[in-house]
């Protein structure tokens, strides 16, 4: 939706038309949707790695618990959304990791 | 002890609580760009007008060797006085004394000032500059908080309460200014968080000076927090006092009537609006052109620029105003912007403001985050405070009246009283591109050059509907004005819906899409 032309000024689309007008700092800032990938096992809340319960190559059910993230007091249970295998695990025992961070990656298995 | 050395004794007594935290915490405000707490009321209050209450006031702390620490009135001032010959009740936190931390009697002092001006039906103003909670006192601060949030609850809507952040504000503080209906702020001055950096540091690990976290441009900007922003206190003191003139003393009665006058003539409406509809303008220069002497007092004017709101006057009488900015987002709907319009509305509707709607959108915002940030329930509580409103509500439609947005800013059928259009008003379901693109699908697909044919049924749409005419016909428009009698006819309408009185169905509370 941001466009700029040769004289810099900024529009905005509604319903096929074209306004001429400013962006706000929010508008510019907005984040922009990323399809999920529920093969990217993300921390849903910053915190410390308290213990990784499984290795690279290993195949879980949906449940099994496979991560230990301790935020905000308490020790949180990460677990597979689904039966699958461990392909790459980013993170180390002890190590603290912002919101959003991939911690492990899984393929599902049949 | 004779007369003469009592009152000497008294004045002693006054002098040792009017010096605070002592000289050198006072040095430390002072180098901070901050006034004390007695400086602040007394530069917001008319010259001789305030009275101190609970001077005297001692903290009961026993704990962690409280009981032998002095901390004057216990760290607030409390009290009376006059802005512009307008009665209020304010409070003041001392962060020279013991940092302004709230301890019980501290709490018990503001709701003694609070339950006052709901007493007294007068508008309470609260100087928030604290460093918190006083630990030493547990529970009982915790205590004093919730008292103090009860108490703004109860007092909402009656009378005006006004919160003035002149220092940290933090953790569970933070509620209080929050329940009230203005926030004043101050750059570099005013912090406001719930977890402060240090904190956030710690748990997530991640780094945010106090300023970037809620100083007062992020609240003035980004949070919508903040109401006004000022540069130095004492342009923030100015900004609260010409507020005051605005607004009424409780909801019974009305805001005080000013001498008319006329707007600046030096703003000539007809040719503030570009003919083209997608060409932008700065809506704030009609509401100027249509104010007694071109004053509009602008409320959050950094956040959600995109819809403007304020007060004005009306031949002496204020006026709430509610307007779309082309200027910014083409003006469109979004959740910031229909959060910030649904306040004032129920402000202006509580407060009895008559609401004037000056509508140019081209609908809402298109986005994935916009829609996953619930603009459904954040868009309907503009349906929902105009649907609400009782005050006169007076429509003027100057160009585009999209969609949902020209049912959503105060159409005739949320009630309005009278909705006025220029002739240059276009009351569509969509913009002439977007219709015409729909309705004509198949003759522009098949057409053998498709673009020639899209713009002849973009022209042909907008010939027959780009007008209010069509709205008109069917009596959903009043009356199509021409834009020098804009004022003219909005000071009939107002005087006509002076004693405006419309029943509604009894409920102890509806509920609004929060």
């Amino acid at each position: 939706m941001i466009m700029a032309d040769q004289e810099n000024k900024q529009y905005i689309i509604v319903h096929s038309a074209k306004y001429e007008t400013t962006y706000n700092k929010k508008y510019l800032n907005r984040k922009v949707w990323e399809e999920p990938n529920f093969n990217m096992i993300k921390s849903y809340i910053p915190g410390t790695i308290i213990d990784i319960l499984v290795k690279e190559g290993q195949v879980l059910n949906g449940g099994d618990s496979i991560i230990v993230l301790e935020a905000m007091k308490m020790y949180n249970d990460v677990q597979m959304p689904f039966k699958g295998k461990i392909v790459k695990i980013n993170i180390e025992k002890g190590q603290k990791i912002p919101k959003g961070f991939v911690m492990i990656e899984i393929e599902p298995v049949a | 002890m004779s007369l003469k050395r009592s009152i000497l004794d008294l004045r002693k007594r006054k002098d040792e609580v009017r010096l605070g935290g002592g000289d050198k915490a006072i040095e430390k405000q002072v180098a901070q760009g901050k006034m004390t707490a007695r400086q602040r009321i007394l530069a917001i209050v008319d010259e001789g007008s305030f009275h101190e209450y609970d001077m005297f006031v001692e903290h009961v702390g026993t704990d962690f060797n409280m009981s032998n620490k002095v901390l004057a009135g216990d760290g607030v001032v409390i009290g009376t006085g006059m802005i512009y010959g307008s009665p209020i009740c304010i409070y003041a936190q001392d962060f020279t004394v013991e940092g302004g931390s709230l301890g019980l009697m501290h709490a018990r002092k503001i709701t003694k000032i609070m339950d006052h001006a709901l007493k007294m039906r007068v508008p309470l103003i609260g100087i928030n500059d604290s460093g918190g909670a006083r630990i030493q006192e547990g529970v009982n601060s915790l205590a004093g908080y919730g008292e103090i949030f009860f108490r703004n609850t109860l007092s909402s809507g009656v009378i005006p309460q006004i919160s003035v952040i002149l220092g940290p504000c933090a953790g569970g503080a933070v509620y209080s200014p929050a329940l009230t209906d203005f926030v004043f702020v101050v750059e570099n001055i005013s912090k406001m968080f719930i977890t402060g950096p240090a904190v956030i540091k710690s748990v997530l690990g991640e780094d945010i000076s106090m300023e970037a976290l809620g100083g007062a441009r992020v609240h003035a900007e980004i949070t919508g927090n903040a109401h006004f922003f000022a540069l130095s206190e004492k342009e923030c003191f100015e900004q609260i006092k010409t507020l005051i003139t605005y607004i009424p003393w409780n909801n019974t009665v009305r805001a005080k009537a000013f001498p008319p006058k006329e707007p600046k003539t030096k703003l000539k409406i007809e040719n503030i609006v570009p003919a083209d509809a997608r060409m932008p303008y700065d809506i704030r220069d009609i509401i100027k052109s249509i104010t007694d002497g071109s004053e509009f007092f602008e409320i959050m004017e950094l956040f959600a620029a995109n819809i403007v709101i304020g007060f004005g006057r009306m031949n002496g009488e204020t006026v709430g105003f509610v307007a779309n900015q082309p200027l910014v987002l083409a003006g469109v709907l979004d959740c910031d912007s229909s959060d910030k319009a649904a306040r004032f509305i129920r402000y202006c509707n509580a407060f009895n403001i008559p609401i004037i709607t000056l509508e140019d959108m081209p609908g809402y915002l298109p986005g994935v985050d916009q829609e996953h940030a619930g603009v459904i329930r954040h868009g309907a509580k503009i349906l929902y405070s105009y649907s609400e409103a009782t005050v006169p509500k007076i429509t003027v439609i100057i160009r585009k009246a999209y969609g949902g947005g020209y049912i959503a800013m105060n159409s005739r059928h949320l009630r309005a009283d009278f909705v006025f259009a220029w002739p240059t008003a276009e009351i569509a379901v969509m913009g002439p591109e977007g219709a015409a693109n729909i309705v004509f699908r198949k003759e522009i697909a098949e057409a053998a050059d498709p673009e020639a044919m899209r713009q002849q049924k973009i022209q042909e749409y907008k010939d027959k509907f780009a007008n209010p005419y069509v709205a008109a016909s069917k009596g959903y428009i009043d009356e199509v004005i021409e834009p020098q009698e804009t004022r003219k006819i909005l000071l009939h309408a107002l005087q006509i819906s002076m004693h405006k009185d419309v029943p509604a169905p009894a409920k102890k509370h509806g509920l609004p899409p929060f």
